[in-house]
């Protein structure tokens, strides 16, 4: 039985654990205030609260729940729009109201949960973060502005936020409902007496891309969701290592100050990835199976050399990343094996890495060419060099000859152009909705140059006429 | 004032169509639909299917007890195609089973052949075969020919403006149930009531009174649930009509956007006339409008963009015609603007390419032929409180036009990667519905015996506030607070024969529905308070909640003079009913006054370009609308900053894209991007201008839904302008949307 808390109430169900969460909260539920929007994790409509009890602590994320499968709730707090009832309006909700920031009000409730998870995470919550907590809710009417000005109220109203106790905080505030502060206790018994179904044929992690894929094959399926086991979790550095637990998700990478001491752009190319709320659900391993050709965090691995340590029933073997995709959406995974870590060479300085993504909408799309620059140098010459680029092949790829070719070069707009020319040989892109072959071709020529300019403004002095 | 559903919304507690309890044995439907795009169905086998267990159903056209036809304006469309098939995603089957999940299993299980037949969805391409929905028209003023031969410069091109998903977040949907007597009760999220109970009677055969159809409010519409909503609601109707069972369908996203018309994509050919001073005298146009496979609102949505065709503009000879051509496409919608922001494109781009070719500014030309009071439009109305020029000259008081333009090329002069860019969109939309009889409405108004107050019109609550205009104008009326007042659900049992809430026109058509009964009901009031209070009626009045007379405020409350009035068998209830006086129009000449008013607006537009990866960002749109007299800015600055938004992503990431074979490319929220809050403008400022408003505008507040869109345009010239300032040599070539691809395609000459 999966088992967990759906607002202040203790529910387990039989119901298949491939099953949205979703579906349960609105048809086995009655909770018809969280909204069925798209069902690909594309609106934010069904946003919903998933608190984890962890370390004596309750900490509250915003999750997609049309791409939450029920495994995923076992042992949570699921909070939905009707959790958050007292007796006046949440400040969140006044906040809304008061900027005039709903007009039919179906995205509404989703973007109540947003805030209301941007209240409730253990950091300041300032502007900027308010309203990147509800970048994944889509709303057609308002255009937007006065949703900025709800987020900006309720970012003031946030300031004295306790952030060591957010929770205690809110409730003490009005902020949320004080059956709140109950909830650590209840979700510890529930744990401790009801182990995690693992009676599934099917293997998922975050599901952000199988439950759009396959919904309607899950929907009436057993899954088994390996994700909180600890061997697969956590950012770990050892010996000039990092290796990353394959279920640790788009959220968890942010938020590691080892990465961002390695990768201090980090947070802002992690903005290009997904909404909030798919990437505290979405994987690294989840996005690396997946075999997109456009797989971001996939691109941004090849170009740290990544390995993958991978475990099946005759033990572990490790491959490198670059070798692991075998053709458009093939991969060395064989029947049986998951991938357990992502491992790569680390610094505890500053690395010269660079992530680019063009896309139809800047944010919360899926890129029509992106790619990464990986390199250390030498004096003035590039010692060590890795490129890589999804959306120009049928698998992402590590431009290995034009990684080759700049590796003992000095940083010029001349060497970067020459750069460009090789790397046209090594891609094959084709036309479909993100662009045409052209298009991808002339725009991953211009990333390569975006990231010299971003990682060596001195040395670029460029001359548009070179382009 | 805010939205009076805000706390509703925000906790979750407003109605959608999928929120509604539903009864026992309720069955779910879903859609077989089309895998061609262009055939002749030559086998359609559902016995597999309708032996699947769970499967109580599967209806097809030779299931219709009364006509398959759901066409609105013209009989072309049926409800499930029978012998051939005309696009992608067009119904051919409902299966209905007892949860959608069996529902989705039994499509799998339908076998169709069909002999495949030529596909055409280039509308040009259907214009030369002869393939037209309806005749062509033509709007023209002057005398076109001889015009040419007075222009300094004449200047021609082309415009292309794509499709739009209107990407309401509340999918289409329907639940129906039997009632007793034959009768069916239909929940629909349509904006237009009146026609799912014509068409569904039509396709049930019975007549509209057995049909009731309910509607609390839509998660958004835009135009897309005015026509398109009526297919759902009829099979439903139809499924459960046969079965005597509930039945509820709601399409999932893809279905939706796969199998729904979206906004017409247009092509056009056009001329431009202008003298050494920048004054446009003649300008033609031929616009192909991409109606899809079947008419749907196209003769509507044709009529508009000629109406609009020449924008703000007095150009003394003109001739525009617009091809409404039938493509293998689903058949194309109402979208907010409704065909008016395409003809706008095009003058706009007229302009544009003569400023190009001339190298000034647009904005020259766009000032030197502004509308004024007295000039006439090319439909024969006569331009009355034009404000065209105070907006423009209001919005360059407050922000300086000039002023912007020299920081821009400074800051382009400077910059090795960006380069910002500036257009001005100034906006005149007629309001009324086009068709002169739709103009009408009606509004039941109860005063319970309390005091408290019950109100239903014709309108369609879908977020843009028309609700709470309508309790704004009983609560003035009447005096009262606003909580006294309830605003039912719109119910055809309650108002008949309504007019959908389009058009811009809700809040005019049945707010002055409702003034007139609220006026009736307030006369009757007042008489009792006069024998209350032993004087004549014109001395009795009511100022909040309580009696007046003769400008004292007595102690006769609201309530008691209520009871009074029920004590003494005065009625309570009214009906008002409204029909936009002054208008009419003769298609025969193509002439008339077919507009109540008219709404102006200007808008100044910046974005900044990304020249090194194609991406851009809108900075300001800076504004100066004419509400009238706004009885509730709220709610109309809401409107403003949702039509810019929407008008703005329809220029730029909004993408509608098929392949040859009318395959829907962009067909689910991952392949079709509409703004989200990065996409939104760092700044919108919208200032009032300050008018007293017209007469015929409800309280003298103008509509305001559609106009503003159309500021969403400035986005596209800004843009052509950032580029010119980096690649000199560009040729603008005025194809929108004009996505990051486009762009950096552009910005690099391939």
């Amino acid at each position: 039985m999966i088992t967990f808390i759906l607002n202040n109430e203790k529910v387990s169900t039989g119901i298949a654990s491939g099953s949205s969460l979703l579906d349960f909260i609105r048809y086995e539920k009655g909770l018809t205030g969280t909204k069925t929007g798209c069902r690909e994790g594309d609106c934010g409509a069904c946003t919903v609260l998933m608190g984890t009890y962890e370390n004596g602590t309750t900490s509250y994320r915003s999750v997609v729940s049309c791409l939450t499968p029920l495994i995923n709730a076992h042992g949570k707090h699921i909070v939905t729009v009707e959790g958050l009832k007292m007796e006046s309006l949440t400040p969140v909700q006044e906040a809304i109201v008061n900027h005039g920031a709903t007009q039919c009000g179906f995205c509404t409730p989703g973007l109540v949960m947003s805030l209301t998870a941007s209240s409730l995470s253990p950091h300041k919550t300032t502007v900027e973060s308010a309203i990147a907590s509800v970048s994944g809710n889509i709303c057609r009417c308002t255009g937007y502005k006065s949703i900025e000005k709800a987020a900006e109220a309720v970012a003031i109203l946030l300031r004295d936020k306790d952030i060591n106790d957010p929770v205690w905080w809110l409730v003490q505030q009005k902020h949320l409902p004080d059956w709140f502060l109950t909830i650590g206790l209840r979700l510890v018994e529930i744990l401790r007496a009801n182990p995690r179904p693992e009676n599934g044929d099917i293997v998922i992690a975050g599901a952000t891309d199988l439950m759009v894929q396959k919904a309607e094959e899950l929907s009436g399926a057993e899954v088994v969701s390996p994700g909180n086991r600890d061997e697969l979790r956590g950012i770990r550095i050892s010996n000039g290592k990092c290796h990353i637990g394959a279920a640790t998700t788009f959220s968890e990478l942010v938020e590691s100050p080892d990465l961002s001491k390695f990768i201090p752009d980090i947070s802002s190319y992690m903005k290009l990835v997904g909404s909030e709320s798919v990437r505290n659900m979405a994987t690294v391993a989840g996005n690396i199976v997946n075999a997109s050709p456009i797989g971001d965090i996939t691109v941004m691995m090849l170009a740290l050399n990544a390995r993958l340590t991978i475990a099946g029933h005759d033990g572990e073997r490790n491959v490198m990343l670059k070798d692991f995709f075998k053709g458009y959406k093939k991969t060395d995974l064989g029947a049986g094996e998951i991938i357990k870590r992502i491992s790569f060479e680390y610094r505890h300085e500053p690395a010269l890495f660079s992530f680019e993504k063009v896309s139809k909408r800047n944010y919360l799309d899926i890129a029509s060419v992106n790619s990464a620059l990986h390199l250390s140098m030498e004096g003035d010459k590039i010692r060590d060099c890795y490129v890589s680029a999804g959306g120009v092949s049928p698998i992402p790829l590590l431009l290995r000859k034009t990684s080759q070719f700049l590796r003992g070069k000095a940083v010029t707009p001349d060497i970067i152009m020459k750069a460009s020319i090789i790397m046209q040989d090594e891609i094959s892109p084709i036309s479909d909705v993100r662009g045409s072959a052209d298009y991808k071709r002339l725009l991953l020529r211009q990333l390569l140059v975006a990231h010299f300019l971003k990682l060596f403004p001195e040395s670029m002095n460029f001359s548009i006429d070179v382009l | 004032m805010n939205n009076i559903d805000s706390a509703s919304h925000v906790t979750g507690r407003s109605v959608y169509l999928d929120d509604i309890p539903v009864l026992k044995n309720t069955l779910h439907g879903v859609v077989f639909d089309s895998p061609s795009p262009h055939a002749k169905v030559t086998r359609l086998d559902v016995t597999e299917a309708q032996s699947l267990h769970g499967v109580k159903g599967i209806f097809t056209w030779r299931d219709i007890p009364g006509t398959n036809d759901i066409g609105g304006i013209i009989p072309d469309e049926p409800l499930f195609a029978s012998d051939e098939v005309h696009y992608r995603g067009q119904p051919l089957a409902l299966v209905v089973a007892a949860d959608e999940h069996i529902a989705r299993k039994a499509l799998e299980l339908i076998k169709i052949e069909t002999e495949e037949m030529e596909v055409v969805i280039d509308p040009r391409k259907a214009h030369e075969k002869g393939m037209l929905l309806i005749p062509s028209r033509t709007f023209s003023m002057g005398d076109i020919s001889g015009a040419w031969s007075e222009c300094d410069h004449i200047f021609e091109g082309t415009a292309s403006s794509g499709g739009q998903e209107h990407l309401y977040l509340e999918t289409q949907g329907a639940y129906a149930y039997p009632a007793e007597n034959g009768c069916i009760k239909i929940h629909s999220s349509t904006q237009g009531p009146t026609l799912v109970q014509k068409v569904t009677a039509r396709v049930l055969g019975i007549p509209m009174n057995r049909i009731e159809v309910d509607v609390t409010r839509l998660g958004g519409a835009f135009g897309g649930k005015e026509d398109q909503a009526t297919a759902v609601a009829a099979m439903a109707a139809l499924a459960s009509f046969r079965l005597q069972r509930p039945v509820k369908i709601i399409l999932n996203r893809i279905d939706d956007i796969r199998m729904t018309g979206k906004r017409h994509p247009y092509t056009s050919d056009f001329r431009i006339g202008l003298t050494h001073d920048c004054k446009i005298v003649a300008y033609s146009a031929v616009m192909y409008q991409n109606g899809g496979a079947a008419a749907d609102l196209s003769p509507a949505i044709m009529e508009r963009t000629l109406f609009h065709s020449t924008n703000a503009y007095y150009i003394p000879n003109t001739e525009v015609t617009v091809h409404s051509c039938r493509t293998n496409l689903p058949p194309n919608t109402a979208f907010r603007g409704f065909g008016a922001p395409q003809g706008m494109f095009v003058i706009e781009t007229a302009i544009a390419k003569a400023a190009e070719e001339l190298g000034i500014p647009a904005h020259l030309i766009q000032q030197a032929n502004f509308l004024s009071d007295g000039d006439e439009f090319q439909y024969g109305q006569q331009a009355e409180n034009v404000n065209i020029g105070k907006c423009w000259g209001n919005l360059d008081k407050k922000f300086n036009l000039a002023k912007i333009e020299k920081e821009i090329t400074h800051f382009n002069s400077k910059d090795t990667f960006r380069r910002r860019g500036l257009a001005v969109m100034p906006v005149c939309f007629g309001v009324s519905f086009t068709n002169t009889t739709m103009n009408q409405a009606r509004a039941l108004v109860h005063i319970y015996q309390d005091g408290s107050i019950g109100i239903s019109t014709g309108a369609i609550e879908m977020g843009q506030g028309v609700n709470t205009k309508l309790a704004q104008v009983a609560a003035s009326v009447f005096s009262v607070g606003i909580e006294r007042i309830k605003l039912e659900s719109t119910n055809t049992s309650r108002v008949a024969n309504t007019s959908p809430t389009a058009a811009s026109s809700g809040a005019d058509l049945n707010g002055n529905a409702l003034l007139a009964a609220c006026n009736e009901l307030l006369k009757r009031l007042k008489s009792v308070a006069a024998l209350m209070h032993n004087c004549s009626i014109e001395d009795a009045g009511l100022l909040k909640e309580k009696v007046v007379i003769k400008g004292v405020v007595t102690d006769t409350t609201w309530e008691k003079l209520v009871q009074t009035a029920f004590h003494k068998r005065v009625s309570l209830t009214e009906n008002g009913h409204y029909s936009t006086p002054e208008i009419f129009f003769d298609k025969t000449r193509e002439k008339g006054h077919p507009f109540a008013y008219h709404v102006y607006g200007t808008a100044a537009v910046t974005v900044t370009l990304d020249c090194l990866r194609g991406t851009y960002k809108v900075d300001d749109v800076l504004i100066v609308h004419d509400f009238g007299n706004s009885i509730n800015l709220v709610i109309d600055n809401g409107q403003i900053e949702g039509g810019v938004m929407q008008g703005i992503g329809w220029m730029t990431m909004e993408e509608v894209s098929f392949s040859d074979d009318g395959r829907l490319l962009s067909n689910t929220l991952s392949t079709y991007k509409v703004p989200d809050i990065y996409s939104a403008p760092s700044r919108v400022v919208c200032y009032a201008l300050e008018t007293s408003g017209p007469e015929l505008a409800i309280f003298r507040s103008k509509a305001v839904g559609e106009p503003p869109f159309m500021y969403g345009i400035g986005a596209f010239f800004a843009l052509c302008n950032a580029i010119k300032a980096f690649t000199p040599e560009f040729k603008t070539d005025f194809d929108a949307p004009l996505t990051p691809e486009k762009v950096l395609m552009r910005l690099y000459n391939h």
